[in-house]
């Protein structure tokens, strides 16, 4: 039985930058458990000697060439920009 | 350091490649220019941007990787490391985490005592991140700051290289990092300046009794930005260290920040949290499964690299004339010039004083002309020779009309002089009768100038010193 | 002319512009007119755009995929007025084929869904019933092919987005062989299965908007060069080896009208000279969901980190730059996305990589198996697309895994990276039953000829009776 602590709600929420309330916190822990428990299943399967499937496809070596291409313009790389200072994109402290 | 404690030092560096390019888009790799001006949907990560990797960008870290000895793998992997900070616009930095492209290497790091074998755990090739401005905030009231980003640095391809903790002093971490940076250099992968940032390097540091081989819990050294400071950086760490420990009390694993503008003020320190990165492999990017050919393609390209030219030249000159000449960049002018005939002590004499206090660019220089005037160094007076060397990176330089310049050796001729300059210095005559051995330098010097540095000065030395008696 | 946009394919809009009966202003107008008529019961479109000019054929565009200078908000507040500057790779292809981007569909939240029910801008209404779903994420897309308000459209597959609403809105959707169509400029959910595909009223359609789409992107490093497209013409099946495998048509949770109209479709395959038999996929039908709910969130939750407030998209104040993200992703995402974020952030950190996600990873290798095997056997692969008929709008909104369960036949063989195509095959309580196909990797002329000589045989109306009885 694979269960969802509140901590581990909170930590999870934490790693990925999610404002949770109280209220969220308690609704999405009864959910996330029984996303969790329905995934859980996945351990019953038996994978000795199985190697993990990173791509669908069997290719490697996909490079490009060391050329320069046409970058944005200023106004394009700030048009969507919620804020910016001068040519700088503009953030609370870090 | 006190006989008790051995020190523990393994560094971490990393090494901007120069290529045109970014390691994951084709913006311009470039330093300097206004800022977001060399961006594109990938190294601003908007949303639907996808990742394409830098064909020389992996060439030149399996390159610097078999420069450090160390296995290319069959297989490479791109993984993604997840956090969240504003230079990281996609909120993970693409590196490389259970496979990286090179390992289990080494880097043999001559020094005077002998050689030291540094491992090379990995190196691995990642994206650089972009660059914070913290700033101040104008017509705030409590003095706010914005932080401000500029993503043109974002994307830059870095290979990180990570040593085994066989350093155990701090010259030797100076000297191996000088040793990495002009193989890098040398090799044309990197311009690797610290003060642009296009080398850069962490060290960690910890102590433990001497002769034990337990490791103890390091601290981090963030931000020192040359090796002497690095050196020194060390030296203070060890010594508070080892104050900790005989003091009874224990060294906490800690990150100190230097500060690059006062390097005598002690560090910040910080705990950072464990961070979980939840490293998997990156979907977006495919395997790197180097072919052979390749490999052996760009390890023909390497010739013989640094440390290997000091440890074989030092068996012909001191190491100290080895190293200077290697770290100098001269040693291929050298050996050109013991090649064209002349003396390998004398020519390394030369090239480490005359030469470099000219500022002669070793790739003009005619090996063959310096060789004649090696050679004929004792024939020709000092200014002369000084000159003619100052001289030797000219296009169509040549040797000869210096040459015929020829010291006077001739007693006969320089007689008449000494004996005016004996007579003109009654005084100090007296004083050197008297006991002031020192003073056959004043008599020389008087007598070169006399005749215009045109005399041998082995010569007139002899000649004074019997005419000024026993 | 009068244009009636229920029923006319790209195929025959295209005939009618060479042949210069109708004008492509005409033909778009004629859609406009029909999306001003029947979208605002429908909400097929979050935007619609003016005439651009030019002589093609218009096309529904799901928005996910990155058009520039038209608003594209992967169905989220968080990118509510994002504009793109650049235009998806795909996009790129279609306009180069002189076709028009008619508008942005409606989508479930970054593509996460089975019901267009997390969009952020309010769900996409079943034609054939508007108290129903038109199925997702791609419900969107399917309501305005079904609905008579594009030609075709494109949509994007991750677990089903395309198959599934093709089957809920009775018309043809094709799952592209992962890595045949380029990603690039399309807003991404899980990199390692999402697929843009196309989206149309028949197979050959299908076919050729496919042809338009697919191939090798240099921009995409996980594509391949593409079989030559063959648009189909054979109306039998001869020769063809089709597999039944018996958990994806036997599983509990697939209503009795559905696996009737699948049966009877089968038994027509049969008669049209297909070699029919049983074959069995055990793992990949009680395994893929639970490795598809761990590996597609897992990658989400990266692929979703991007949007912090800094470049583009809804920024919230904060008063230093943590806040700042944390305040703008929680006014920003959606309750769906944040679970999936959440569950992926989950199955990847520290202590649970193995167990979680290195485990689903696995077992995708054992379902690509299963399905490479049953392959030797058999050319195609047939069962239901999906386990029900159309369900009512707010049926499973408050139970996030019974939502899942909508996708229980789609996911397997997207796991594996294989190409799917939904042929609709009959109605069930009067809503359409699709028929999923399922081939191997680059089988997709072999897909568009079973299903184009199943689509000439079954003679489906794909027009929903409901406006048929307004005529």
């Amino acid at each position: 039985m694979a269960g969802i602590s509140k901590d581990e709600v909170l930590h999870v929420a934490r790693l990925a930058r999610l404002e949770l309330t109280d209220d969220e916190v308690a609704t999405f822990q009864e959910q996330l458990s029984a996303i969790l428990d329905a995934v859980s299943k996945v351990a019953e399967l038996d994978l000795a000697d199985v190697a993990p499937t990173a791509h669908p496809l069997a290719i490697s070596n996909t490079w490009a060439e060391d050329e320069p291409h046409e970058c944005l313009t200023l106004d394009a790389a700030f048009a969507n920009a919620p804020e910016r200072d001068g040519d700088y994109f503009r953030v609370p402290p870090a | 350091m006190t006989g008790s404690w051995e020190a523990v030092i393994g560094l971490e560096i990393h090494v901007q490649l120069k290529t045109r390019t970014k390691m994951f888009c084709r913006c311009p790799n470039s330093f300097g220019d206004p800022p977001n001006t060399n961006v594109c949907p990938v190294c601003l990560a908007f949303p639907g941007a996808l990742p394409v990797a830098n064909r020389r960008a992996i060439e030149d870290c399996i390159k610097l990787g078999l420069a450090l000895d160390c296995a290319i793998a069959e297989r490479a992997v791109f993984h993604r490391k997840n956090y969240f900070y504003p230079d990281l616009p996609k909120a993970y930095q693409i590196s490389q985490y259970d496979e990286p492209l090179c390992s289990h290497g080494r880097l043999t790091v001559p020094t005077e005592a002998g050689s030291v074998d540094v491992g090379i755990t990995r190196a691995h090739l990642e994206e650089d991140a972009a660059k914070n401005v913290h700033v101040a905030a104008s017509g705030r009231i409590h003095g706010a700051t914005a932080t401000l980003v500029d993503f043109n640095r974002g994307g830059t391809p870095l290979v990180e290289i990570v040593t085994e903790p066989d350093i155990h002093d701090s010259e030797t971490a100076k000297r191996f990092l000088q040793l990495l940076r002009q193989t890098v250099v040398e090799l044309g992968l990197s311009d690797a300046e610290l003060e642009k940032g296009s080398m850069r390097f962490d060290v960690n540091v910890s102590i433990r009794p001497a002769g034990s081989d337990e490791l103890r819990t390091r601290t981090e050294l963030k931000n020192m930005n040359s090796f002497n400071f690095a050196a020194k950086g060390i030296e203070r760490e060890i010594a508070r260290q080892i104050r900790v420990y005989e003091e009874g009390g224990a060294v906490e694993q800690e990150t100190l920040h230097f500060d690059p503008a006062h390097e005598e003020a002690p560090p910040m320190r910080s705990k950072e949290e464990a961070q979980d990165y939840r490293y998997f492999p990156e979907p977006d990017l495919v395997p790197v499964e180097p072919e052979q050919g390749l490999v052996e393609r760009l390890r023909r390209e390497i010739g013989e690299l640094p440390g290997a030219r000091i440890r074989r030249i030092a068996d012909t000159l001191s190491f100290y004339d080895a190293d200077v000449l290697v770290t100098g960049g001269l040693d291929r002018l050298w050996a050109a010039v013991v090649d064209a005939g002349a003396d390998p002590k004398d020519a390394a004499n030369v090239l480490a004083n005359q030469f470099v206090a000219a500022g002669v660019d070793p790739a003009s220089a005619s090996a063959a002309e310096l060789a004649k005037l090696v050679r004929a160094r004792a024939e020709i007076p000092r200014t002369t020779f000084d000159e003619a060397v100052a001289r030797v990176g000219d296009p169509g330089f040549s040797a000869a009309p210096y040459l015929e310049q020829k010291v006077v050796a001739d007693a006969g001729a320089l007689d008449p002089v000494i004996d005016r300059v004996i007579a003109g210095n009654p005084a100090q005559v007296d004083q050197y009768r008297g006991g002031k051995q020192g003073l056959l330098g004043f008599f020389v010097g008087q007598v070169m100038k006399e005749t215009k540095g045109q005399a041998d000065p082995r010569v007139v030395n002899e000649r004074v010193r019997e005419k000024l008696g026993a | 002319m009068t244009l009636d946009t229920l029923t006319l394919t790209a195929e025959r809009a295209n005939e009618l512009l060479r042949t210069k009966e109708v004008s492509s202003a005409e033909l778009y107008a004629a859609y406009l007119e029909a999306i001003a008529e029947r979208d605002p019961e429908l909400h097929a479109y979050l935007y619609v755009c003016d005439d651009p000019g030019g002589d093609g054929i218009p096309l529904a565009v799901k928005d996910v995929i990155g058009t520039k200078g038209i608003p594209t908000t992967a169905g989220s507040k968080i990118l509510e007025s994002y504009v793109p500057v650049y235009d998806a790779t795909v996009i790129v292809k279609a306009k180069q084929r002189g076709l028009k981007v008619l508008g942005k569909t409606n989508t479930d939240e970054f593509a996460m869904g089975s019901s267009t029910e997390n969009s952020a801008f309010g769900p996409s209404r079943n034609p054939w019933d508007p108290t129903r779903v038109p199925g997702g994420s791609g419900g969107g897309s399917a309501a305005a092919v079904s609905g008579g308000l594009a030609p075709w459209a494109l949509g994007s597959d991750t677990g089903g987005s395309i198959k599934q609403p093709a089957a809920l809105c009775g018309h043809v959707g094709l799952r592209p062989t992962y890595g045949t169509v380029s990603r690039y400029g399309v807003v991404a959910f899980a990199s390692s299965l999402d697929q843009v595909g196309p989206v149309a009223k028949t197979v050959r359609d299908c076919a050729w908007l496919y042809s338009v789409i697919s191939g090798r992107d240099e921009n995409d490093s996980t594509t391949v060069d593409v079989p030559e497209v063959e648009l189909p013409t054979a109306d039998e099946l001869k020769g063809v080896r089709v597999g039944v495998p018996k958990e994806m048509n036997e599983v509990e949770g697939i209503e009795p009208g559905v696996a009737a109209a699948v049966r009877e479709a089968i038994a027509l395959a049969e008669s049209l000279g297909a070699h029919v038999d049983e074959c069995s996929l055990p793992l990949s039908v009680d395994y893929g969901l639970a490795c598809y709910y761990l590996v597609a969130p897992a990658e989400a939750s990266s692929n979703l980190a991007r949007y912090d407030g800094v470049r583009y998209g809804l920024r919230s104040d904060g008063a230093d730059f943590r806040q700042m993200v944390m305040n703008t992703r929680h006014d920003g995402l959606g309750d769906e996305p944040k679970r999936r974020i959440m569950v992926g952030t989950y199955a990847l950190s520290s202590g649970y990589y193995d167990a979680y996600y290195g485990t689903a990873q696995k077992g995708r290798t054992l379902i690509a198996r299963e399905h490479a095997a049953a392959f030797e056997r058999f050319d195609v692969l047939v069962s239901p697309t999906s386990p029900t008929v159309a369900f009512e709008l707010g049926a499973r909104v408050a139970n996030p895994v019974a939502m899942y369960l909508s996708d229980l036949l789609t996911i397997p063989s997207c796991m594996a990276g294989l190409p799917g195509l939904n042929v609709p095959c009959g109605l069930s309580d009067g809503l359409p039953v699709g028929l999923q196909l399922i081939g191997p990797q680059f089988s997709e002329n072999t897909l568009f000829r079973v299903g184009h000589a199943l689509e000439q045989a079954l003679a489906f109306d794909g027009v929903p009776a409901r406006y048929r009885d307004d005529g």
